[in-house]
């Protein structure tokens, strides 16, 4: 039923004119338009923060965009949820696959719209039905079996099976292949190549250059939520070419990059293993230094953080910090020792919602300020909240504002400020100006220079290239779970930053 | 007016209405509600009868106090009404047998304690969800009482042991007096101090709590402790007021408990909660009791009223935060 329904749509392209999409505070998208023909494979490329998964995440419905237009042959479509997206043919196969791990594939193959009379779901049927959809896709996964048993793979097949059978047209791929076996990608690119010819509209996003060029007709370049070009004809397209297109024009130099004179070794660390890390990372960085981190997407950057920050334990090696050994056993002895962490996810672990910028501020610290350590000094929690509010320049009428009615740049510094009022020695900063806009993002730049030239080691952990290559003194670059390389600012430039970073043996 | 466009302006807005009835809404509702029972009913002014509302705020109350804490953090903890049995029973035997009135209580207080410790540690190191671990220990710790007291009520005989129940200080009976010692205390407790602060980060943001560097688990064995002790304290005053120690009272006490403090405001989720929120809920719901039995309403109408005005409180708030 579900599949009559769409057959208007098949054969038709997909196309995008001018689609924006703004966040307060940032314009994730910009004025997109190109145009994916039924019967091919189109990439679409770009940095972290391109704008790739934005769009996905519009065409699946799961965002309403701020401007533009998303058609489907002359159809313009005007997608409120993902219900409708669903409903007009299009499928977004996300990394997170949305399957539920303890039902059954064939549940989870007819879920929403099980066959049942009168709410009794009629088990004969749905396994007929969950066979007929696997056929051709995956013939050996049985129906029956409950879908957490399966491999990586299977599932994402499970999810395409799902696709298709509620009569997808459009069908999209975000990073299809980071997580499978080489055996897994060959199938699945058999499958695409099916797909394709069977006139679909097929979109890839991926950073693996050799799936791009090995199943695309055709390539669409983001950088920085904007447009850059589409590659027509693969077969005069090189990797070269496509990198640098990707790395794209210059911006404008808000990082205010200041040479520093740096210390001795502020931390060295020494064969480190840990969950996330694949090989030893050994690396040192000295007071006053701003040490880069980058890496794509799962490189084990966050990871290594954690690792750094005691929130996770040390599987091997060893930590030194100023000369002396660093037993990490959780976040407060991290905290003790003076190493800081700035998380990733400023609302997830971060900022404590609810409470106010104050609050926010004084909680690491007041621990050293109050009477036998835990009677509060009211003198001091109104002085070093108001002292940090104004030396980060925190936007908020007052210290007792709740810190998320703040804007991201502001929840940043508040953060910031929450360290600032700690004895410091080394700072981590995990993407720390993600989702900011511009002007607050050079604030923390600033503070960052500042923090540096006091004599602080920071480590700065971006996917943003451009950040990286802005603010840092040195770059590490990490790939799947290992340490690749090192470059000096001097050296460093994009393409060799991203050779690097993206993974071995793809890259050439 | 002058142009002072400081980063940092402190300037008062001319008058927050909505914050202040957000944060006064229930302690107005629960002055209003009793001004209408002063005016509208017969003898509810009356020494005897606020006498007796007093002492059934009492209990309610001190357990209150820090199920506040519980709550505010995040969890919750179902087993303090067993407590409070168990507290009384194991009171009145080692009174009985010792003749001692210190060691009866301290022995009381001492089961508070581990058993509030027990809850934290599954709860904190174990990661077992608040629920079933308390749920758990309510059983354990009920069917405790009833074997220590045989499965009848222990007398006592100690006459200072009744100075907690049924003494008086300036003609206001003692435990009212230990429940308003108690709201200032753990209002302040809240406040004014790191344990405080922390509870409320933990229940606001647990992941950026532990980043910040607060010591979680601690907090939360501490958090339950506490909570074991002062139920444990509040079984004790019950036990005194009637002169035994009795296995099988206190049965639902906890949602009571629960009901007062989300009745006043305080939040399930954590993150949210303020001693004024349960000091409102425990008199509302004190008050309405009081009020529904001078009119002689039927205890199962009784129990219907009760759990609307938990509904419709609980919906109001919902719909605030919309």
């Amino acid at each position: 039923m579900h599949a009559q329904l769409q057959t208007h749509n098949a054969g038709a392209r997909l196309s995008f004119t001018g689609i924006g999409k703004t966040f307060p505070g940032v314009k994730a998208l910009d004025g997109i338009s190109f145009t994916a023909q039924p019967g091919q494979v189109h990439a679409l490329m770009g940095e972290n923060g391109a704008g790739k998964s934005t769009l996905l995440k519009i065409l699946g419905g799961a965002y309403i965009p701020s401007s533009g237009t998303l058609q489907i042959g002359e159809q313009t479509m005007a997608f409120k949820c993902a219900a409708d997206s669903i409903a007009s043919g299009v499928a977004v196969i996300h990394q997170e696959l949305h399957l539920v791990p303890e039902m059954t594939v064939a549940e989870n193959l007819f879920l929403g719209h099980l066959p049942s009379r009168f709410g009794v779901v009629n088990r004969g049927l749905l396994r007929k039905q969950a066979l007929a959809c696997l056929k051709g896709l995956a013939d050996e996964i049985d129906p029956q079996e409950k879908l957490g048993r399966l491999s990586l793979g299977q599932r994402q097949l499970v999810e395409i099976a799902k696709a298709l059978s509620r009569g997808a047209h459009v069908i999209a791929f975000d990073e299809p292949t980071s997580s499978l076996s080489a055996r897994e990608i060959d199938r699945l690119m058999a499958i695409i190549t099916r797909l394709r010819d069977e006139g679909k509209v097929v979109l890839y996003v991926s950073h693996r250059m050799e799936e791009v060029f090995r199943i695309c007709d055709a390539v669409t370049v983001f950088k920085d939520g904007r447009y850059v070009r589409t590659f027509e004809d693969m077969s005069t397209l090189t990797h070269d070419q496509l990198v640098t297109c990707m790395v794209g024009r210059d911006i404008q130099d808000i990082y205010d990059y200041r040479p520093r004179e740096h210390g001795e070794v502020a931390l060295k660390v020494d064969g480190l293993l840990g969950p996330g890390l694949r090989e030893p990372v050994s690396f040192q960085v000295h007071k006053g230094e701003i040490l880069g981190l980058f890496g794509l997407v799962g490189a084990g950057r966050t990871e290594l953080f954690r690792l750094l920050s005691g929130l996770e334990r040390t599987t091997a090696g060893q930590l030194e910090l100023c000369g002396q050994t660093l037993q990490l056993r959780s976040p407060r002895d991290a905290i003790t020792a003076g190493v800081l962490l700035c998380p990733e996810d400023r609302k997830k672990e971060g900022i404590i919602p609810l409470a106010s910028v104050a609050e926010n501020i004084n909680i690491s610290a007041r621990g050293a300020h109050s009477t036998f350590g835990w009677l509060l000094r009211d003198g001091w929690e109104k002085g070093n909240a108001d002292q940090q509010i104004r030396a980060m320049k925190v936007k908020t009428p007052n210290a007792a504002q709740k810190i998320m009615y703040l804007s991201g740049g502001n929840q940043q510094k508040a953060i910031l400020g929450r360290w600032l009022s700690m004895p410091m020695k080394v700072l981590l900063l995990d993407e720390p100006t993600r989702g900011i806009d511009i002007g607050a993002k050079a604030e923390i730049y600033q503070i960052i220079h500042n923090l540096a030239a006091s004599g602080i080691a920071v480590i700065v952990v971006s996917s943003d290239l451009m950040e990286v290559m802005g603010i840092s003194d040195r770059i590490l670059v990490l790939c799947e779970g290992a340490m690749r390389g090192e470059q000096r600012r001097e050296h460093a430039t994009e393409s060799n930053l991203l050779q690097l970073a993206l993974p071995r043996g793809l890259a050439n | 007016m002058t142009t002072q466009n400081n980063v940092l302006p402190t300037a008062r807005k001319p008058l927050d209405l909505r914050a202040l009835l957000d944060n006064w809404a229930m302690l107005l509702a629960a002055v209003s509600i009793f001004l209408l029972c002063a005016l509208l009913i017969d003898n509810f002014l009356s020494p005897l009868n606020m006498r007796g509302l007093g002492l059934a705020i009492s209990t309610v109350g001190i357990a209150a106090c820090t199920m506040l804490f519980c709550l505010a953090s995040g969890h919750f903890d179902l087993s303090v009404g067993s407590v409070i049995a168990c507290a009384g029973v194991v009171a009145a035997i080692v009174m009985r047998d010792t003749d001692s009135v210190m060691l009866g209580i301290g022995a009381a207080l001492l089961m508070g304690l581990i058993v509030g410790l027990i809850n934290g540690i599954v709860i904190a190191k174990l990661r077992v969800n608040a629920l079933i671990t308390t749920l758990a220990t309510m059983q354990i710790v009920r069917g405790l009482a009833y074997i220590f007291a045989n499965g009848k009520a222990v007398g006592v005989s100690q006459d200072q042991f009744f100075i907690f129940g049924n003494g008086q200080l300036l003609g206001v009976p003692v435990p009212i007096l230990i429940t308003i010692v108690c709201f200032v205390f753990f209002g302040w407790l809240l406040n004014y101090t790191t344990y405080g602060r922390n509870t409320m980060a933990i229940g606001g943001n647990p992941e950026a709590a532990l980043l910040a560097g607060v010591n979680v688990d601690r907090t939360k064995i501490l958090i339950f402790a506490v909570h074991g002790v002062i139920g444990a304290l509040a079984g004790v005053i019950l036990a005194s007021r009637m002169t035994s120690g009795q296995p099988m009272i206190g049965q639902g006490f906890e949602l009571t408990v629960i009901s007062a403090c989300v009745l006043g405001g305080v939040s399930l989720s954590g993150g949210v909660g303020m001693i004024r929120h349960v000091i409102a809920g425990v008199l509302i719901l004190a008050i309405i009791e009081n009020a529904m039995n001078l009119k002689n309403i039927d205890t199962f109408y009784q129990y219907v009223i009760r759990g609307s005005i938990l509904l419709l409180a609980v919906v109001i708030d919902r719909m605030k935060q919309r």
